[in-house]
């Protein structure tokens, strides 16, 4: 029974989405511009751009994938939405898992795709590639668990844009390390096995971890 | 310290104002004591270190400032959640009053860690894994500072930040091993006392000395920081009114 | 039920008792800032109140419909009512929501954009979930007659009266004066709490 909220919940987000699609691809045009704005600020050296590359795209993601958590919560707050949400006999836990998925397809998803251009913007070899690509996938999906904590601690705040980044950055570190350190594992001729394994654990984490805390920051800020 | 003999204290804000109000003078004597005690045995008694000579003596205020930074955000945290599970108005507000002087002694860490780093690596910053972990640790504390002054609903940025500080608490240990990781894969520079086998017994006395102060010291500030919090949330309250009628006269 | 609320450092309403029977529909008053909306978020489970106990039969009301519409901008009327319908487990096929909005006289409306909307349609569509619950539950309503004309009120009326008919009850706000039967109506007054 409350799985069907989670599907519900996700479904009408995409839906919504779907009607605003300009809106929904700007994270990933401020992904691609921020990532650009690197060898214009280092240089176009290519030896200098393979070897920041892991670091940019991976910092450039986190904050693209933060930019449009500030509304993952705010819309449904406004208009009573998440009111009736919360009032309805469903877990919150799994309105919020619904609206993380969401989140992550509209947000994670293109940043993933949008990857490999960058990597060839920065001279990546293709094993560095596949391995950025690779970590994208396991992190940013816990980008979203963790920034629904933030966006729910937050909701209805005036400072609430800047206050997320500071609040979820630094619980972002570990999977920064771990998905650009996979990369330089990668381009050192090692294994990135380690690397992305952990990441694989963050996100296990995360799945179980995130939603019953993002639910109880909800219900604290709606009290 | 043992903070269970002194749970009777939080049972109400007004008995708590009374007892840490007699507690405090002690509190700062004590710290003062100490403090000058750990300082004289840290720069005078004990001995020159024989690679680092006399510039690794910034130890004996770095490695206490950095233990308190990390016990105290375990503190807080403890607190925090202890005012939102059983809605203990005082718990929240004692880890509100912790939180400014975790973030200090945080900052004096980095401060020392950078005094330090300069006459032995010659730069002032090293991204060594525990100072950027100390890093980390002040944004942490800088997120929750900033979160639970953001909320006006004085309640909700208690429980809110409670929160925060149980996810951040959670996310330490995460990110202390995520940042050693990384600092070995990429063969960091590292910040510690170099090979010495058994620090000698001097320098042990005066760290223990420092820690004490610090320990002292904390109690000292949030004791009076939360004073001012609680006059100022219950200041509709009775024996507030009546305190302030008797200051006035 | 026995409640207390503060809002920030006053209190609200202290040690307020009042029950609401089956069959009975509580129509709320008091002057502004009294705290009606804070007492009906109370008794929704929105929030908790400083002091006191709530009891409820089936532990939630049936329905809580506040200021808000919950009602997207983005998405169609018939849309939005399905997704209200499916959050709360109400029938949500397509002859029932049709039927729905017609009780609200919205159904011409039902694939219009709620963006398109006046905020007296708007208010029908939220308020057309009504017609889709069949437990006799507590309803409690914040102000349902906002922005309505009178044939909405009517319209709202019907739903009350055949609510309370299969035994539900109601809480209600409203600054307007019910057009309901006396008989099944009981006025409440919320006293202001003066600064303690």
């Amino acid at each position: 029974m409350s799985g069907g909220v989670f599907t519900l919940v996700a479904g009408r987000d995409l839906r919504l989405a779907g009607r605003r699609r300009f809106e929904a691809l700007l994270p990933v045009v401020f992904f691609i511009v921020a990532a650009s704005l690197f060898p214009l600020g280092v240089g176009p050296e290519p030896q200098v751009l393979r070897q920041i590359a892991p670091g940019v795209v991976w910092v450039c993601a986190l904050l693209a994938a933060m930019l449009s958590l500030n509304t993952l919560f705010a819309s449904d707050f406004q208009d009573g939405s998440l009111e009736q949400m919360l009032l309805s006999r469903h877990s919150a836990v799994f309105i919020v898992a619904g609206k993380a998925l969401a989140h992550w397809i509209l947000t994670g998803l293109p940043l993933i795709l949008a990857a490999p251009v960058l990597g060839v913007l920065f001279d990546m070899h293709a094993n560095s590639i596949l391995t950025l690509v690779a970590g994208l996938m396991l992190g940013t999906p816990v980008l979203s668990l963790l920034g629904g904590i933030g966006a729910a601690l937050t909701l209805g705040l005036r400072s609430g844009g800047v206050l997320i980044l500071l609040i979820v950055l630094p619980l972002c570190i570990p999977v920064l390390i771990f998905g650009a350190g996979a990369v330089g594992m990668v381009d050192m001729g090692l294994s990135a096995s380690g690397h992305l394994s952990l990441l694989g654990a963050l996100l296990l984490l995360s799945l179980v971890a995130a939603p019953p805390a993002a639910a109880a920051a909800l219900r604290i800020s709606m009290s | 310290m043992n903070r269970s003999i002194r749970l009777n204290m939080f049972a109400a804000p007004s008995s708590f104002y009374a007892l840490s109000g007699f507690l405090l003078p002690w509190l700062w004597l004590i710290a003062i004591g100490f403090a000058v005690a750990g300082l004289y045995i840290g720069f005078f008694v004990a001995p020159t270190d024989a690679t680092q000579g006399d510039s690794y003596r910034i130890i004996f205020v770095h490695v206490p400032a950095a233990w308190m930074s990390m016990i105290l955000y375990l503190v807080m945290a403890g607190w925090a959640v202890f005012g939102w599970a059983a809605n203990a108005r005082l718990a929240s507000m004692v880890a509100r009053a912790l939180a400014p002087t975790g973030a200090m002694f945080t900052f004096l860490a980095l401060w020392t860690g950078a005094l330090w780093g300069k006459p032995t690596w010659g730069t002032w910053w090293v991204w060594d894994a525990r100072l950027t972990s100390e890093l980390i640790l002040l944004f942490l504390y800088l997120g929750f500072m900033a979160l639970v002054e953001s909320i006006d609903d004085v309640r909700r940025a208690d429980h809110a930040g409670a929160l925060l500080a149980l996810v951040g608490a959670i996310n330490v240990p995460i990110i202390y091993f995520s940042v050693k990781w990384w600092n070995t894969l990429h063969q960091g520079a590292t910040i510690s006392m170099t090979a010495a086998p058994k620090m000698a017994a001097t320098m042990l006395q005066a760290m223990l000395l420092m820690t004490v102060a610090f320990w002292a010291y904390s109690f000292a500030v949030v004791f009076m920081r939360t004073r001012a919090i609680i006059l100022e949330r219950e200041r509709q309250a009775q024996w507030v009114r009546d305190l302030a009628a008797k200051e006035a006269a | 039920m026995n409640v207390s609320c503060r809002r920030g450092q006053e209190w609200l309403f202290r040690d307020f008792s009042f029950s609401v029977k089956p069959g009975e529909l509580v129509w709320l008053r008091g002057q502004n800032g009294s705290g009606k909306t804070s007492l009906l978020r109370i008794v929704a489970g929105l929030s908790r109140p400083e002091a006191g106990t709530l009891t409820l039969a089936g532990g939630r009301p049936g329905a809580y419909i506040g200021h808000a519409n919950a009602l997207k901008d983005d998405l169609t009327v018939t849309e939005s009512l399905v997704f209200l319908a499916r959050l709360h487990d109400l029938e949500s096929s397509a002859q029932g929501i049709r039927d729905a909005l017609r009780t609200l006289a919205i159904h011409h409306r039902r694939h219009a954009i709620v963006r398109t909307l006046s905020q007296g349609q708007r208010r029908r569509v939220a308020l057309a979930r009504l017609a889709l619950e069949r437990e006799p539950s507590l309803w409690v309503l914040d102000e349902p007659f906002d922005a309505l004309d009178v044939h909405g009120i009517e319209a709202v009326n019907r739903l009350l009266v055949a609510h309370l008919a299969r035994g539900g009850s109601v809480l209600l706000t409203s600054h307007l004066a019910l057009g309901l039967p006396g008989n099944l109506v009981t006025e409440l007054e919320l006293p202001v709490e003066g600064a303690s």
